[in-house]
């Protein structure tokens, strides 16, 4: 028998036409959750890079960056930390608007994304294209604030939105699947909100990472 | 079973820290010990089927085998801290997990850098583990809490941690009320800014280790007067409960 908490019951509605993911709740604030400090970029510094297994590693400034072609983003987020947002407005860059500009190597398979300061995280690179993810630049808009993760972001909506890298500096693609930080530290190797993979041990086969893949 | 699978814990005590917020201690059927700073995801079901989560820093130390305190604040018009709160009763059973979280925490093997701990709020809660653990582990480290708090009656733990204070000469607590302060305050009355926080880290004999936990506002402007002040990133370690303000 299923355990039920007496006299609990949802306190509110949730969502409209949303849809809330198993354990989440709706916010309309916009919460911050960071291991440490936010960096401060500079953007004049600024770079954003594609390497690892590609024919021809590619590096964009600030304004080379900016000067690709954006686009409006409007989608749901869900945080592990159990909160879910609907409906946010976005403008950025779309993965594949990026990928056009590089060579696969056939073997790419896997993508880490790492940020100034430190932070990485592991994506299969299947997740990042077709329309799934992009980078954002604006948030409401204005420019992305850096405590949410500006002057640019990695956003992969339909994942759990700690593989959506803040303060991003490029993508390395890979042949194997390798954890970033809070995988390391015992978070999903896939995150899908939808099958509640918060921790390694919900994944549905931690040793093989064919079924990380969708 | 592994610390991720949901167990069923029994509340054996609650009790009532301020106000607004209470402390609920659960004895569980598979206790794993923690490290400080950790935290128990708690999921509650309803009859139709819903079911929320939600993360609680665990309050208790280590040392405290088999049981574990988490500390809830009473959010206004909160679906699970509301419960706690208003639905709970010591013999009742909740459902959680953990113990989860790699980072926010002070090593098990504590290095001897001394601690500079910045709270607001509920955020004092897996600081107050931190230090519960110092003590009743015997940890030479020495350490500051800085604790900001609206008003007298929003203190947490306070009884514990003055005594804590006069008990442990490395020990220090300071307390900053942001709205109203005690009659004849002779303290910090105001929010924690660079010059509080460069008198904290006075206090400590060499470099700390910082952990910085409460709201956004809090956290982030702590974090950045911390950076400034020379501290590398390294050394800051940061947890910011859920809303902006504060
Ligand atoms: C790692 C981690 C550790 C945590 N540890 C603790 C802890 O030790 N003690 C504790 O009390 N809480 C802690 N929290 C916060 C806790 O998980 C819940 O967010 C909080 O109890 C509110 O849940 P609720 O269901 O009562 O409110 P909800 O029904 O989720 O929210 C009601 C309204 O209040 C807003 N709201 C949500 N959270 C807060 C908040 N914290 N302050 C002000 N407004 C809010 C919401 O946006 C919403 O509008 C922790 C969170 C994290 C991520």
């Amino acid at each position: 028998m299923p355990f039920i908490n007496k006299g609990f019951h949802a306190k509110r509605p949730t969502g409209g036409a949303h849809k809330l993911p198993p354990g989440q709740y709706e916010t309309q604030d916009f919460p911050v959750l960071t291991a440490g400090p936010t960096p401060r970029i500079n953007l004049a510094n600024w770079e954003f890079r594609l390497e690892g297994l590609v024919e021809n590693p590619v590096k964009w400034s600030w304004n080379e960056f900016n000067a690709l072609p954006q686009q409006s983003f409007n989608p749901d987020i869900h945080c592990v930390t159990k909160w879910s947002k609907f409906d946010t407005k976005w403008r950025g860059v779309s993965l594949d608007t990026l990928l056009e500009h590089v060579q696969l190597k056939p073997e790419a398979e896997f993508v880490l994304a790492f940020s100034y300061g430190g932070y990485t995280t592991n994506l299969p690179l299947a997740d990042l294209r077709n329309g799934q993810a992009f980078i954002g630049l604006q948030y409401e808009g204005k420019p992305l604030a850096p405590e949410h993760g500006g002057p640019a972001r990695l956003v992969v909506p339909h994942l759990y939105f700690w593989k959506s890298a803040k303060w991003v500096q490029g993508l390395r693609l890979m042949e194997v699947n390798k954890p970033g930080f809070w995988e390391e530290a015992g978070y999903s190797m896939y995150g899908d909100p939808w099958k509640e993979q918060r921790y390694g041990s919900d994944d549905d086969d931690e040793a093989d990472p064919s079924s990380l893949r969708r | 079973m592994s610390r991720l699978d949901w167990q069923i814990g029994t509340v054996v005590a609650i009790t009532t820290d301020t106000p607004r917020v209470k402390t609920f201690t659960l004895s569980l059927p598979h206790w794993t010990a923690h490290r400080a700073g950790q935290h128990y995801d708690l999921r509650l079901s309803a009859a139709d089927g819903y079911q929320t989560e939600r993360s609680y820093s665990i309050a208790s130390p280590p040392e405290q085998t088999g049981e574990i305190a988490l500390t809830v604040e009473l959010i206004a018009d909160g679906e699970v801290s509301g419960y706690l709160h208003e639905g709970v009763a010591v013999g009742d059973q909740l459902e959680l997990r953990g113990p989860i979280g790699g980072y926010f925490v002070w090593p098990a093997g504590a290095p001897a850098a001394p601690l500079l701990l910045v709270a607001g709020g509920s955020g004092v809660v897996p600081l107050m583990a931190m230090l519960r653990h110092r003590q009743r582990a015997g940890l030479p480290n020495p350490a500051v809490l800085l604790f900001s708090i609206r008003t007298p009656e929003e203190v947490i733990y306070q009884q514990e941690l003055e005594d804590m204070a006069a008990a442990d000469p490395a020990f220090t607590l300071l307390l900053t009320y942001t709205r109203q302060a005690p009659a004849g305050w002779a303290g910090y009355h105001h929010r924690v800014d660079a010059a509080m926080l460069a008198e904290a880290v006075a206090y400590l004999p060499g470099a700390p280790q910082c952990y910085v936990c409460g709201p956004t506002g809090l956290v982030e402007n702590v974090a950045t007067l911390l950076q400034t002040q020379g501290l590398p990133d390294e050394a800051i370690r940061t947890e910011r409960f859920g809303p902006t303000g504060g």
